[in-house]
């Protein structure tokens, strides 16, 4: 548990710090000229929704590894054999987010075209990596008795699962964000999009690559 | 920190025209509140009916022949798990946070209010699914709140096998819409506060539900862990939680799992959850204070920290529930050590409260008679938490009546009333109506007596190691007689505080057909919700002009003012100087 309490401490910092850097230390009884007076603060309500949920998605993933890291002392435990696939999903997912990252780029240069050239080629990556996740499962299913056989195999399972709901869900974003696009839409308005969904790429990511390095060394 | 508010914008976030859209597939954030509470509510009723009946079963045992034991187990059950998760939490953050957040912080609604809506149709799913395992074949899970495997999946635990899938469905249901939900609570808060609110001109219940919220977001996910792993030790047969087990003289298919692992992701979970409960009482129960007592709120500042300070903590206290688990000892030192800490900043919101009372113009409304009676049940609660936070106190009294005790006085009874003192208090302002004071203060001094008749002998109960979960205690040596007829008494009580519950829905349906109708600001509060032009406050709360705030939520009896409240969007007056002059008067 305590890379989950590390986490929670880390969020807690932040939380502190964003306080402090609120004035938290304000005397509100007394400063009632207008002088400086703020309100809420300037930036978008999907950008912060957007960070929020990434900490909660990293609180569920640090709590799942934990569990993992816990249950690999207790007994019966023998480590995965990872497929080879795994390695090719992931330079996949890692290609994904480049091609998010040149959506970005190329809707901050104006270039529409490349932007969704690149986004329609990040969701199709994504797509891929889905079905190679897939196949990964169906290469670890029978190789090794399931049920009560190894935990580490049902991690695997249940690890890879979750992160590819999680990518489900911003395929579900991105597509919304594609037909944006088919319907015409300026591309000022599609940006803040696109950032979003590049922040949440490169995150799916590195939630990945933590995913797929406790699987092959813890 | 240049201040932009979407708030600001002209056009209507949404704008629905027909009924269906107005109070049914609603995004107005406080129909949503309104049905949020309605729900919750509902199974909260639900939940009391099943402690009435387990208390049945325990004051005159052998009499009720249609409560079996395996029944009673099931109460005990949906009982705890519907009361913290479905009512509480529910109520206080999708009810009160919900309709208070947008109106005290000066906003139009919450930010996402489609996904706000969503929140509350999948909550009422999430409450769908736990009632329909009434109904499933083994009936709920009785497995106890906890749901500790490897019994809650083992035959032999009512409801192991479709019941418990139920549960834990049902739980990953609702943590999905309390996501929803939070996600839209923190970022209206951080992102749509009206001009001139900065976060510490915010009123404390903002504050107690903000908080609250991030635990919430934070801590969920440890118990959506622990609802996968054990859905997926049960129904696929891994071996997560579930170690080698003899079942009905077969071993079953599972090999060296943890439970106790089980438990560290359930209390990791489960001690937020006190406080995602606890603090926006907290809140509410500081403003209400503060508005009956005509006075600001004692150490704004340090409430504001105390909440905070309250909310690290409670990260790093979990294992105290699981002393009797078996641990290594200096871990026990350690989550003692922690769970004592937190007293401190406890103890300042409780002087805080106090100190607020001291020399204020207490006015003994109904609100104000819930208010102070929470400071009671919740000292009452907190000193026996000391008991219980150490380690060699816990040990002998952990399995007994005075946890019961200890927990409902603490998170039932405490949170119940500013639950009740928050409806009393805001129910002008959402319907529009004031309420019968008469029955209001019935229905209080029957709760308040009645719950200290129902936990105060509890405590003395679990000194004389009457144990828990017990269907019932039988003939034994080293329990008295006195033990059978206090546990008649508290039966009694229990039925009495039942019935004042329906002197409360009475009340609330009479005023809601017939009370009077409310003036927009009945109480003289300072808050912005009191200050919008409509009561109740329409679609969109504030007519075409937000309002601006000029100063903080606590200016009551101000030196000098015409009033002895100033509202937060009222312009500093310069006949009266700065507020720096008020202070030094008070």
């Amino acid at each position: 548990m305590s890379n989950t309490v590390i986490f929670a401490a880390l969020a807690c910092g932040v939380i502190a710090w964003f306080l402090i850097a609120s004035r938290l230390t304000a005397k509100s009884w007394e400063s009632q000229d207008e002088k400086g007076d703020v309100g809420a603060i300037n930036i978008a309500p999907q950008r912060i929704g957007l960070w929020i949920f990434m900490a909660v998605v990293t609180s569920l993933f640090s709590l799942f590894i934990s569990a993992y890291a816990m249950r690999m002392h207790v007994g019966a435990w023998c480590n995965i054999t990872i497929p080879n696939i795994l390695w090719v999903n992931s330079l996949v997912l890692v290609a994904a987010s480049i091609a998010m990252q040149f959506s970005r780029w190329a809707a901050d240069r104006g270039n529409r075209d490349a932007a969704r050239t690149a986004l329609i080629a990040a969701g199709v990556l994504s797509l891929a990596f889905l079905v190679g996740q897939l196949r990964a499962w169906q290469i670890v299913g029978p190789s090794v008795y399931f049920i009560s056989g190894s935990p580490a195999i049902a991690f695997f399972y249940v690890l890879s699962a979750v992160h590819g709901l999680h990518l489900i869900g911003g395929l579900w974003v991105l597509g919304r964000t594609v037909t944006k696009f088919a319907a015409g839409a300026e591309l000022v308005d599609l940006r803040l999009s696109l950032q979003l969904c590049t922040v949440y790429w490169h995150f799916l990511l590195l939630v990945w690559l933590v995913v797929f390095g406790v699987l092959l060394y813890l | 920190m240049a201040y932009v508010a979407i708030a600001d914008r002209d056009a209507p976030i949404h704008d629905p025209h027909t009924f269906f859209l107005k109070y049914i597939w609603s995004q107005d954030h406080k129909v949503i509140a309104i049905q949020y509470a309605i729900v919750a509510i509902s199974v909260g009723l639900v939940a009391l009916v099943l402690s009435g009946l387990m208390r049945l079963q325990l004051g005159f045992p052998g009499t009720f022949h249609f409560i079996e034991p395996q029944d009673y187990y099931q109460f005990i059950t949906m009982h705890g798990m519907i009361m913290v998760i479905y009512l509480l939490t529910a109520l206080f953050l999708g009810g009160f946070g919900n309709y208070l957040i947008p109106l005290m912080c000066g906003a139009r609604d919450m930010v996402f209010p489609y996904m706000n809506m969503l929140s509350f149709w999948v909550y009422l799913l999430a409450v769908l699914v736990l009632m329909a395992s009434f109904f499933v074949p083994g009936g709920p899970t009785g497995a106890g709140w906890t749901l500790y495997p490897p019994q809650a999946i083992t035959q032999g635990t009512p409801g192991a096998s479709l019941g418990i899938i139920m549960m834990l469905v049902s739980l990953g249901i609702f943590i999905v819409a309390f996501t929803m939900g939070g996600l839209n609570y923190v970022t209206t808060v951080l992102q749509a506060r009206c001009r001139g609110m900065t976060l510490m001109r915010m009123p404390l219940s903002v504050w107690g539900i903000f908080m609250a919220t991030i635990l919430g977001l934070l801590a969920f996910p440890a118990l959506l862990v622990s609802a996968v792993m054990m859905t997926l030790d049960s129904t696929l047969g891994t071996s997560f939680f579930m170690p080698a087990v003899m079942s009905l003289g077969e071993k079953l298919g599972h090999n060296g799992g943890s439970p106790l692992l089980f438990q560290h992701l359930f209390w990791f979970f489960g001690h937020p959850e006190v406080y995602i409960v606890a603090l926006p009482a907290f809140g509410i129960v500081s403003d209400l204070l503060s508005t009956h007592a005509r006075k600001n709120i004692f150490g704004y500042r340090m409430m504001v920290w105390a909440i905070i300070a309250i909310g690290g903590l409670s990260f790093v206290v979990w294992a105290h529930h699981m002393y009797v688990s078996g641990m290594n000892p200096y871990f026990g030192f350690f989550f003692a050590t922690t769970t004592l800490i937190i007293a401190i900043p406890t103890a300042i919101k409780v002087y805080n409260w106090v100190l607020t009372l001291w020399k204020g113009d207490i006015h003994l409304t109904v609100p104000m008679l819930f208010a102070i009676g929470f400071i009671f049940t919740f000292i009452h609660g907190g000193l026996t938490g000391l008991f219980l936070g150490n380690v060699t106190v816990d040990l002998p009294l952990s399995d007994t009546y005075f946890v019961v005790a200890h927990f409902h006085m603490v998170m039932g009874v405490s949170p119940i009333l500013v639950v009740f003192g928050a409806i009393y208090h805001w129910f002008p302002k959402i319907t529009g109506r004031m309420w019968n004071v008469t029955l209001g203060k019935v229905h209080f001094w029957m709760t308040f007596l009645g719950t200290y008749a129902i936990y105060l002998p509890m405590h003395y109960l679990g000194i004389l190691g009457v144990p828990r979960r017990y269907y019932a205690l039988g003939n034994t040596d080293f329990l008295p007689d006195s033990v059978h007829s206090i546990n008649a008494a508290i039966t009694i009580s229990a039925l009495i505080v039942a019935a004042a519950q329906l002197v409360f829905l009475f009340n609330m349906i009479m005023s809601l057909r017939k009370g009077e109708k409310a003036p927009p600001n009945p109480w003289r509060a300072t808050t912005l919700e009191w200050q919008t032009p409509d009561t109740p406050p329409k679609h969109g709360n504030w007519g075409p002009q937000l309002p601006v705030v000029h100063r903080w939520a606590y200016d009551y009896s101000v030196p000098g003012a015409k009033e002895d409240f100033i509202p937060q969007n009222e312009p500093v007056d310069p006949a009266l100087g700065a507020g720096r002059d008020h202070g030094k008067h008070r």
